[in-house]
């Protein structure tokens, strides 16, 4: 099957000027990755040394879903912390040692950084060292910032998966590493799919426990599974690693374009590779035909959120045949996601950064099919008559690979549905 | 440094979003990093809210910390003051911005706005959400009530309702019957729909103020009662006896004459006095919450339920006092905390039938297998139900009947779980049969949690005690076990063998 005459388009958007204001930013922190992080890797502990709201969004965010022993929690500074009548460094030794006491199944333990522990200059690079000597080898405990003045949402497991990086084993084998945290279904599929292109050393990272890590060296491949994890690509570049450059797996086209990537980095023959990719590509093909016809046409519009946002679009607008009106994103790297953004075609805005009451005064004037956008602006703009899509469930839901494509579309469907049945 | 998991309540400057959020007309700037803007989910999801809390953030990052933080936040009140056009600017610090001392209520000042700015100080790292909903609306009332004539008629304020406060919504249309019934104008409700004008020109012509929620409002009517010489209500109308208190208390002031005619809404008294409700008798009940939902529930469930409160307490510090005072008089201990792992310590020690609490204490009895009613925040999405449901008054007496029976199994259900312990579907894994099919896996794990945590560690159980008391429903296995391990402790045994089981149970008979 030969995709390249398929996908040329008269004019991409990779070279459309960017939308970029300065206002207020309606997202999430990088604290809120914690959320999803904390059930994929099993035997680390996430510990924010922040405030009572770090604390209180790490709730809210999860909804208080997941009581059941979390993985997670927040040493809250207090004004004694901040006068300096207490050294926040022993008192955060203090907290550690109380957790893995209490905890003794934990093997990894992320001390992630807030905005007040950002803004007092509590150095937590300096007591995960500290702290590593102490409980080595049992536990290893690392650090990343997940501060809203430095990540948002998504970047937040970029910050965390960096992190890992430098602690790799080296290798000098040929190997593969999958890159980004990705439901246990998809993950096993996307394993089994490479598996059958016969490509044999394949890992996941983040892997689900400390000694499932990958191994890094020169004659390691990498590609990405999420467009938000920059940092990560960087450090592991620096280890050596090769970056395989694709779109990402969404839909039939992404997975199939990432897909393919990954065997032309192996040299995996194209009769191979339709041998192995054929059954589940059209699979695809026939889930996504029926929610083509219900999303034809319709427009779209993002607002920033997840870095999702362009490849999704470009699921949206060439595999379901919606219009893009906007499509935000809180941080656009070109060096990630440049396949997606020739694939779209010319046309909708693309924004970086937010100015919140200018973005929603152009998507009301818009007044698009669909908006997608956080939980704080669902239900307002539901109530001025706009179907949305809550972004967050983009994060939490199975969406990658082929298995998964017509969910995809009928996830973005369901808004749209709802309105058709509801009577009143 | 305090490891915290959950917590019962947000910061300070959310208490201050749910009082600006529940007012029209009015607009807090905060100054705040980018991600505290979750905490319009709150409002949007929890409540359903149909449109933003009138919230705007600076959402500064680091690369301004270098140059001036305190320019975004002089663009971001300017641009709210034009785009919102409210009648008053509250503004005020989440906990980073507190720590950069850009001081917005000066900054706020010198734009020189044309309308009323309200700086707030909420210290971050030493108060929480119930203050700081308390000092906005009491700083509110402080620079806007302005001195007036008192109206002609007998008139009061009610104060205190807010956004995403336990049933608040429908409270005030309760409170307002029963003040109506009583011949009283309600002149004024705030924060909840009132606008800064409302607040500045009709406070001060009401005779009386009711405090409906201390937790919001008591710090406003002491300032009140001392500035415009207005009473205000002491008891809070929960119950079917609170609402009679709060009836005398006002008739008292002011000479009115109380007649109970205007009760006949009330069902709950009946329902409890019914004879279904025998089975309650006596049922041992844990209440925790915040501290006026617990003194109101304590005092419902010993006096109109008969149920048997076996222990209390209160997660906001700042009524301690009335938790413990209450606590004595019924002798027994109360817990003020805000760690929910204590109070699944104590639950767990006590070994109630049922837990009266807010969502936190619903997981916690989830785990333990034990029911549980939500009686006050937090609370989830499906405790803010779409229905008329107020806590306050004579339905609200009826609404609580209702929600707290709701969980329970039910009498002569409970009398058959007790005969027929093996009936192969009608068995105590299934739980109560109204509910649909409670999921005993937790139950059962949690039993294996309690075996670690629980089990006095120098008695043993026989094999054949240990199966008896499997054959003990599971509502209430758990207390079975402790009271028969306490009373081998007292009997100075070492092992429990199936008579010393059937000793403890004529022991504890009540």
């Amino acid at each position: 099957m030969n995709i390249s005459s398929s996908l040329k388009i008269k004019q991409g958007c990779n070279n459309v000027p960017i939308l970029k204001e300065k206002g207020q930013n309606e997202v999430f922190c990088g604290l809120t990755g914690i959320i999803w992080l904390h059930r994929k890797i099993q035997d680390a502990f996430f510990l924010v040394v922040g405030s009572r709201t770090c604390a209180h969004l790490l709730q809210s965010a999860a909804g208080v879903m997941i009581f059941a022993e979390p993985r997670f929690g927040t040493a809250i500074l207090e004004e004694k912390d901040l006068a300096g009548m207490a050294d926040a460094q022993d008192e955060l030794d203090l907290q550690v040692e109380k957790l893995l006491e209490r905890r003794p199944e934990i093997k990894q333990l992320f001390l992630v950084g807030s905005c007040p522990s950002e803004v007092i200059k509590l150095d937590l690079s300096k007591a995960a060292e500290r702290l590593t000597l102490k409980y080595a080898p049992n536990v290893r405990v690392l650090s990343y910032s997940g501060s809203g003045i430095e990540t948002t949402f998504t970047q937040g497991e970029d910050a965390c998966l960096a992190s890992i990086v430098p602690t790799l084993d080296d290798t000098s084998q040929e190997e593969l590493i999958l890159v980004g945290a990705l439901p246990d279904i998809v993950e096993d599929q996307f394993l089994s799919l490479i598996g059958k292109l016969g490509i044999k050393k394949v890992t996941s990272f983040p892997s689900r426990t400390k000694n499932k890590a990958p191994k890094v060296g020169k004659n390691v491949k990498f590609i990405l599974c999420q467009p938000f994890l920059g940092d990560t690509c960087e450090a592991l570049e620096k280890r050596g690693a090769y970056h395989i450059k694709a779109s990402f797996p969404f839909g039939e086209e992404g997975t199939t374009l990432w897909l393919k990537a990954i065997a032309k980095a192996f040299n995996v023959g194209e009769n191979k590779f339709d041998e192995v990719t054929n059954g589940p590509r059209s699979r695809a093909t026939k889930a996504l035909e029926k929610i083509k016809q219900k999303l034809s046409g319709k427009s779209v519009f993002f607002f920033p959120d997840s870095q999702l946002e362009i490849p999704l679009a470009r699921f949206l607008v060439r595999e379901c045949g919606m219009k893009a009106v906007e499509v935000g994103s809180p941080y656009i790297n070109k060096k990630i996601v440049l396949s997606d953004m020739e694939l779209l075609p010319e046309g909708p805005i693309i924004s970086e950064g937010q100015d919140v009451d200018l973005q929603i005064e152009r998507c009301k004037a818009n007044k698009p099919d669909l908006t997608i956008c956080g939980m704080g602006l669902a239900n307002p703009l539901e109530a001025e008559g706009l179907a949305t899509k809550w972004s967050i469930e983009l994060v939490f839901s199975p969406i990658h690979g082929y298995e998964q494509a017509g969910d995809l579309g009928a996830l973005f469907y369901r808004p749209i549905k709802r309105r058709e049945v509801l009577q009143i | 440094m305090k490891l915290s998991v959950w917590t019962y309540e947000g910061p300070p400057h959310v208490g201050a979003m749910r009082v600006v959020t529940a007012m029209q007309n009015t607009h807090y700037v905060l100054h705040a990093p980018q991600g505290d803007t979750y905490a319009d989910l709150l409002f949007t999801m929890i409540e359903r809210k149909n449109s933003r809390p009138p919230v705007t953030y600076t959402t500064f990052k680091a690369r301004d910390l270098g140059s001036d933080t305190s320019e975004i936040f002089k663009k971001a009140c300017k641009d709210a003051y034009h785009r919102f056009k409210p009648q008053a600017l509250v503004v005020g610090a989440s906990c980073t911005a507190e720590l950069i001392q850009d001081d917005p209520g000066g900054l706020a000042d010198a734009l020189n706005l044309s309308i009323p700015t309200i700086p707030l100080e909420l210290p971050s790292y030493q108060r929480k959400e119930n203050y700081g909903a308390s000092e906005t609306f009491y700083q509110i009332v402080r620079k806007l009530a302005q001195k007036s004539n008192k109206t002609d008629q007998l008139s009061c304020n009610i104060l205190g309702p807010a956004s995403l406060g336990f049933r608040h919504r429908d409270d005030i249309i309760e409170i307002k019957k029963i003040l109506n019934d009583m011949g009283i104008d309600i002149n004024l409700i705030a924060p909840m729909g009132a606008s800064p004008e409302d607040i500045q020109i009709k406070t001060a012509k009401a005779h009386f103020n009711v405090m409906l929620y201390p937790e919001v409002a008591e710090t406003a009517c002491r300032y009140l009662e001392k500035e415009f010489d207005q009473p205000y209500t002491k008891t809070i109308p929960i119950g079917i006896g609170a609402t009679k208190k709060f009836i005398k208390e006002i008739s008292d002031i002011f000479g009115l004459k109380t007649d109970n005619h205007f009760n006949e809404r009330l069902r709950a008294d009946w329902w409890s006095k019914s004879i279904d409700s025998t089975y309650f008798t006596g049922k041992r009940v844990y209440v925790f919450g915040d501290a006026t939902h617990v003194k109101s529930s304590v005092k419902i469930a010993n006096e109109e339920m008969g149920f048997e409160v076996v222990g209390l307490g209160c997660y906001n510090r700042e009524f301690a006092r009335d938790i413990r005072s209450l606590g004595k008089e019924l002798n027994l201990d109360s817990l003020i905390t805000e760690d929910y792992l204590e109070v699944e310590a104590e639950i767990q020690r006590l070994q109630p039938e049922l837990i009266l609490g807010t969502q936190m204490e619903r997981h916690i009895g989830k785990r333990l297998g034990i029911p549980c009613a939500v009686i006050s925040a937090p609370f989830h999405v499906q405790d803010h139900p779409a229905r008329y449901s107020p806590q306050v008054g004579w339905e609200g007496a009826n609404v609580i009947f209702d929600t707290w029976v709701h969980p329970l199994v039910m009498g002569l259900e409970e009398h058959l779980l007790h005969m027929f312990r093996e009936d192969f579907e009608f068995n105590d894994s299934a739980g109560p049969s109204h509910l649909g099919g409670h999921s005993n896996h937790d139950i059962n794990i949690n039993e294996k949690r309690k075996e670690n945590i629980n089990t006095i560690e120098e008695i043993i159980w026989e094999k054949e005690a240990e199966l008896e008391l499997k054959k003990i429903p599971f509502f209430v296995r758990g207390k079975a076990r402790r009271n028969t391990e306490t009373f081998a402790k007292d009997k100075g045994l070492n092992s429990i063998s199936t008579e010393t089981l059937y000793e403890a149970k004529a022991h504890y008979a009540r």
